[in-house]
C-alpha cells in the first residue's frame, strides 16, 4: 500500500495543489485521499496518544447498521410489485421469484441512492470548497437514509429537489455538519411531503401500481389501492368502532390478513423503500446498541413511548385504529426505522443522558399520537421526531439548569456553614 | 476509615512499558534548568546574572508580579544566558553544576512551625512554585488564603508510577511536609486521596484521607475535591505533587532547598526504569542508553497530558515520569490498519474496535497519530463518560469556544484544569484540542478577574 500511497503522493496530487491544472478539486481529492489513507497526522497539542475512532468509522458503522433495512427493502419491492401483479400469492412469498424480486427493487433503490448521494455531496463539495474546510462525513449517513424513508415510485427529480432543500436548508445555513437543529434526512421527507402533497400520497408505495391499473394487470383485490398500513387505518378515523368500513379494514390486520402483526413485524406490506421491516430496523438497532454509535437510551425510550401511547388509545378505544394492540403499533409504519436511525441522529437529539430518555419517550408518544390523531398526515414519526429534534435544546437546557441549580445551591449552602 | 468514593467514570489506556521495581539513583547530571513556561503565566524577572556562580537554593529569578516569590536553583555551579523565544520571552534558565555547596536557611520544626514561618521560609527558599491553586490551574499569590489543601497520593494517568515507588524512603519527610502545610491553614487538615487498598499511606495522620475506586482519572486532585469538598465560586483550594510534599518537609526541617523527584521512565520505545534525580534534570539525562531515539516522541509527563521539551530541555517541574511513544507519521490505509481497519493494536474506548472484548492485561503500543481529521462536535455521550464530575463537560467547552464567561461560571469551570479534560481529549471522534480550549477558558477567566 506505501507504493499506491506513494504515486498518489507524487503523481496525482501535484495536480491538485499549487498550480496544478485542477486545483480547485482540491476538496475533492483531500477527502478521496484521506478515505483511502488516514493521514499520518500526529498529535500536536494536549494529548499525545488518541483514540482510533473517528467520524469515518463512525458513520460507516451506521450505514452498516442500515444494510439490512436496505436489503430486505430492495426484495420487498419486488415482491410487493409481484403481489400486485399476482405473480406470486403470499403462500410461497420467501421461495418464488427471489432474483426477480431483487432486481425489480434494484431497479428502484439504486437511482434513489445515485440521485442523492450526487445532489447532496456535490453541494457539500461546493459549499466545503467555497469555505476552505474538508468535507465532513455526516452527509454519508443522511445520503443513505434520504432513499430509504422514500415512497417507492417517486420522481428522482423530487428526490434531488428535496435532497438539495435539506442539506442546504437544514444543514448548511446553520453552519454544516454538527450544527444542524432538524435530522437532515427528515426534512428531506418533509419537504415533498408539503411541497408535493398530491404526488406523495396515493399509489406510490408500490411500483408501479398505476400503470398496472390502467393495464388492466393489476390482480389485487376489487378496491385495491397499494396503501399502507397507516393510510388504511386513517380510514376507520371518525368511522364508528363496529362499522361496516372499520371492520373491512381491521380484518386486514387481524392474524392471516395483509397487515397481521407477523407480516408488519418482518415488513412485508407497502411501504417507504427501507421502513416497513421492524425486524431489519432492529437488527440495525442491535449493531447502533452493540458498538456504542446508536443511544440506546433513544432506542429504548423512545419505543417505551409508542408503546405506553398505544397502552392508552387501546384503553379509550374512540375508533378502530385505537383498538390496534400496542406492539403491534409500533411494529407498523416507519416507527422502527424512525427510532433507531432518525431520532438517534446525535446532532438533532438531546445531548445529556437524562435529555434522551425525555426526548426519546415523548418521540414514541407523539408519534403514535400523531398518527391516529392526525389521518391526513399518517406517517407520524416523521412529524414527532422533528417536532422533538426542535424541542430537543430546550429539553437539555432544563438538564442542565439543573445542574447549575446544584452547584448554586451548594455554594449558598457553603456561604452559611 | 470511610469507604473508599467509587469513581465509575474514566478510562485506563493500558499501555506497554510500564516501570516496576525498585527506584535507583542516577548520577548528577550537568545541568539543571529550570523552564518558566511550567508556571502558566509567569513573567520570571532575572535575580542572578548570567556568568556568576550559584549555590545550591540560591534564587535564580522572581516572580515579576509578586517579587517575594523565589524560583532558586536545584544545584551549585554557573548560571547560563537565559535561552529566549519570541519577544525575548524567557524559556529556560540553565545551570551548568559545578563547586559545591548550598544555600542554608534555619531549620524549622514540623509540629510548632506558625503559619507565617512556613509561608515566608516557602517564598524565600523556593518551595512556593511547588504550589499549584484551583480556580485556574495556576500558582498561587503570596497573600491568598486557601480553603484547603488537596494532595492527591496516587497517579492514575498512563503508566504513572506508584505512590509507594516515588515516596520509597520519604515517608517521614513527606509527614514532615503534611504538618508545614497544616500550619498554613486556618485549622483544619490536608486532604489526601490514596488508592483504595494501597497500604504506602498507612498510619499517615497528618492528613484527612479518602480513598479513591476507580480507573483514570480518579487519581487527579480536581476530581478528589470535586468528591471530598466541591469548590464553589470564590473560593480557592491549593494542590501539591506528593513528591513536593516530602521535598517541603525534608527541605524546611534542613534549612537547604530539596528538590527530589523519582521519576519513572516509561513507553514501549523505552527500557522501563524508576530512576532518582532532581528537578530540573535534562530529559535527555535520564532518557540516555535507555531509550530506542528513532522516530519516537519523548514526552516529560504521561501520555496524556504531558508536554515536548525540545532537545536540551529538562523534565518538567511537576513532572515524575517520562513517556516515550513512537510516532505514528505514516499514513494508514483504510482497509488495513486505518479508519475501517479491525484495530487490534488500537485501544479504543468505542466498542467499535475489539479492545472491549480483550483480556484486560492486555497492553498497547500506541503511536502518536491523530487516528483522524478534526471535526466538527457530532457525537454526544462521549466526554460524559469519561468525566467522573457533575460537570457537563461538552456544554461548558461550547460556552469557553463562544466566550460567554457568565455560562462558564455557572456551568463550574471554577472546578476544573485542563488535566481533568485529557480523557475526553483522547477519547473524542471529532479530534477537538479540549485541554487547549479549557486552558484558554481559564485565562479569560483570569483575565475577567484582573
Amino acid at each position: 500500500m506505501k507504493a499506491l500511497h506513494k504515486l498518489i503522493e507524487e503523481r496525482v496530487k501535484p495536480n491538485f495543489t499549487g498550480d496544478g491544472k485542477l486545483k480547485r478539486f482540491w476538496v475533492v481529492f483531500d477527502s478521496l485521499e484521506t478515505f483511502l489513507f488516514t493521514p499520518g497526522h500526529t498529535t500536536s497539542k494536549g494529548v499525545h496518544v488518541r483514540d482510533g475512532i473517528d467520524l469515518k468509522r463512525t458513520m460507516f458503522l451506521v450505514i452498516v447498521a442500515m444494510l439490512p433495512a436496505l436489503l430486505f427493502g430492495t426484495w420487498n419491492i419486488g415482491h410487493q410489485y409481484y403481489l400486485s401483479l399476482g405473480d406470486i400469492t403470499t403462500a410461497d412469498a420467501w421461495s418464488a421469484m427471489f432474483l426477480d424480486k431483487i432486481l425489480v427493487g434494484a431497479i428502484k433503490v439504486v437511482p434513489l441512492i445515485v440521485v442523492s448521494y450526487a445532489t447532496g455531496l456535490g453541494i457539500e463539495f461546493i459549499i466545503a470548497g467555497i469555505n476552505g474546510h474538508s468535507i465532513n462525513e455526516g452527509f454519508l449517513v443522511s445520503g443513505m437514509l434520504i432513499p430509504l424513508i422514500m415512497p417507492v415510485d417517486v420522481p428522482l427529480w423530487m428526490v434531488a429537489v428535496a435532497t438539495a432543500f435539506a442539506v442546504m436548508i437544514a444543514k448548511e445555513v446553520f453552519g454544516g455538519t454538527g450544527m444542524n437543529i432538524l435530522n437532515v434526512a427528515l426534512t428531506a421527507r418533509a419537504f415533498l411531503f408539503f411541497a408535493y402533497p398530491k404526488q406523495m400520497s396515493g399509489e406510490i408505495w408500490i411500483h408501479n401500481v398505476m400503470g398496472s391499473k390502467a393495464a388492466g394487470t393489476l390482480q389485487m383485490a376489487d378496491g385495491y389501492t397499494g396503501a399502507t398500513a397507516l393510510g388504511q387505518l386513517a380510514n376507520t378515523v371518525g368511522q364508528p368502532v363496529n362499522g361496516e368500513v372499520s371492520a373491512g379494514v381491521m380484518s386486514m390486520f387481524a392474524d392471516g390478513g395483509m397487515f397481521s402483526f407477523m407480516n408488519c413485524f418482518i415488513g412485508t406490506i407497502p411501504g417507504s423503500v427501507a421502513e416497513t421491516s421492524a425486524l431489519a430496523a432492529l437488527i440495525g438497532a442491535a449493531l447502533l446498541i452493540w458498538t456504542g454509535i446508536g443511544s440506546w437510551r433513544i432506542i429504548s425510550s423512545f419505543i417505551v413511548g409508542g408503546l405506553v401511547m398505544g397502552v392508552i388509545f387501546n384503553a379509550l378505544g374512540l375508533n378502530a385504529y385505537m383498538t390496534i394492540g400496542p406492539v403491534h403499533q409500533v411494529v407498523m409504519g416507519g416507527f422502527m426505522f424512525g427510532a433507531v436511525f432518525m431520532a438517534t441522529d446525535p446532532v438533532s437529539a438531546a445531548q445529556t443522558n437524562t435529555g434522551k430518555w425525555v426526548y426519546g419517550f415523548l418521540g414514541g408518544l407523539f408519534s403514535i399520537m400523531i398518527r391516529v390523531f392526525n389521518p391526513a398526515y399518517p406517517e407520524g414519526v416523521m412529524m414527532a421526531i422533528l417536532f422533538m429534534n426542535v424541542m430537543a435544546p430546550t429539553i437539555d437546557h432544563y438538564v442542565i439548569e439543573g445542574n447549575i441549580r446544584r452547584r448554586e445551591k451548594r455554594m449558598t449552602q457553603a456561604a452559611i456553614a | 476509615m470511610p469507604a473508599p468514593v467509587k469513581t465509575r467514570k474514566g478510562l485506563d489506556i493500558r499501555l506497554k512499558g510500564g516501570a516496576h521495581g525498585e527506584p535507583h539513583g542516577l548520577t548528577a547530571p550537568e545541568r539543571s534548568s529550570i523552564h518558566p513556561t511550567d508556571f502558566h503565566g509567569l513573567i520570571p524577572r532575572m535575580s542572578a546574572k548570567a556568568g556568576t556562580e550559584i549555590q545550591a537554593g540560591g534564587v535564580l529569578f522572581t516572580d515579576k508580579k509578586h517579587p517575594s516569590i523565589k524560583f532558586v536553583s536545584a544545584v551549585s555551579g554557573t548560571v547560563q544566558e537565559p535561552v529566549r523565544g519570541e519577544k525575548r520571552r524567557i524559556l529556560r534558565v540553565d545551570v551548568l553544576a559545578g563547586g559545591d555547596g548550598a544555600v542554608k536557611h534555619s531549620a524549622l520544626a514540623a509540629e510548632s512551625a506558625s503559619a507565617e514561618e512556613v509561608r515566608s521560609a516557602m517564598l524565600e527558599r523556593g518551595f512556593w512554585p511547588m504550589l499549584r491553586q484551583r480556580p485556574f490551574d495556576v500558582m498561587p499569590s503570596p497573600e491568598s488564603q486557601p480553603r484547603d489543601i488537596f494532595v492527591s497520593g496516587f497517579d492514575s494517568a498512563p503508566l504513572a508510577p506508584l505512590a509507594g515507588q516515588v515516596l520509597a524512603g520519604r515517608m517521614d519527610a513527606f509527614r514532615a511536609g503534611l504538618s508545614f502545610l497544616n500550619a498554613l491553614l486556618n485549622g483544619g487538615k490536608v486532604q489526601l486521596g490514596v488508592r483504595a487498598g494501597d497500604g504506602t499511606f498507612d498510619g499517615v495522620s497528618e492528613a484527612e484521607i479518602t480513598a479513591f475506586d476507580g480507573p483514570h482519572p480518579a487519581g487527579n486532585v480536581g476530581v478528589q475535591i470535586h468528591h471530598v469538598r466541591p469548590m464553589n465560586k470564590g473560593q480557592e483550594v491549593w494542590t501539591v505533587g506528593m513528591q513536593d510534599v516530602a521535598n517541603i518537609g525534608e527541605g524546611l526541617t534542613s534549612g537547604e532547598f530539596v528538590a527530589k523527584r523519582t521519576v519513572a521512565l516509561t513507553g514501549s520505545r523505552s527500557q522501563p526504569a524508576l530512576l532518582q534525580t532532581t528537578i530540573g534534570t535534562p530529559v535527555s539525562h535520564l532518557t540516555a542508553d535507555r531509550v530506542l531515539m528513532e522516530d519516537t516522541r519523548i514526552i516529560s509527563g504521561n501520555a496524556l497530558t504531558g508536554s515536548l521539551r525540545g532537545e536540551d530541555g529538562a523534565l518538567g517541574f511537576f513532572d515524575q515520569q517520562v513517556t516515550c511513544l513512537p510516532e505514528g507519521d505514516e499514513p494508514l490505509f483504510f482497509l488495513t490498519k486505518g479508519w475501517l481497519g479491525l484495530g487490534f493494536d488500537k485501544f479504543s474506548a468505542s466498542r467499535s474496535f475489539p479492545t472491549w472484548l480483550m483480556p484486560k492485561g492486555k497492553e498497547y503500543d500506541l503511536n502518536t497519530n491523530n487516528n483522524g481529521e478534526e471535526r466538527a462536535f457530532v457525537v454526544s455521550g462521549q466526554y460524559d463518560a469519561v468525566f467522573p464530575l457533575d460537570i457537563f463537560p461538552v456544554q461548558l467547552i461550547k460556552s469557553i469556544m463562544v466566550g460567554d464567561i457568565d455560562r462558564m461560571e455557572k456551568l463550574g469551570i471554577y472546578e476544573v484544569a485542563p488535566e481533568d479534560f485529557a480523557l475526553c481529549e483522547y477519547v473524542c471522534t471529532s479530534k477537538i484540542a479540549v485541554q487547549d480550549i479549557v486552558r484558554k477558558g481559564l485565562d479569560q477567566m483570569i483575565e475577567e478577574f484582573a
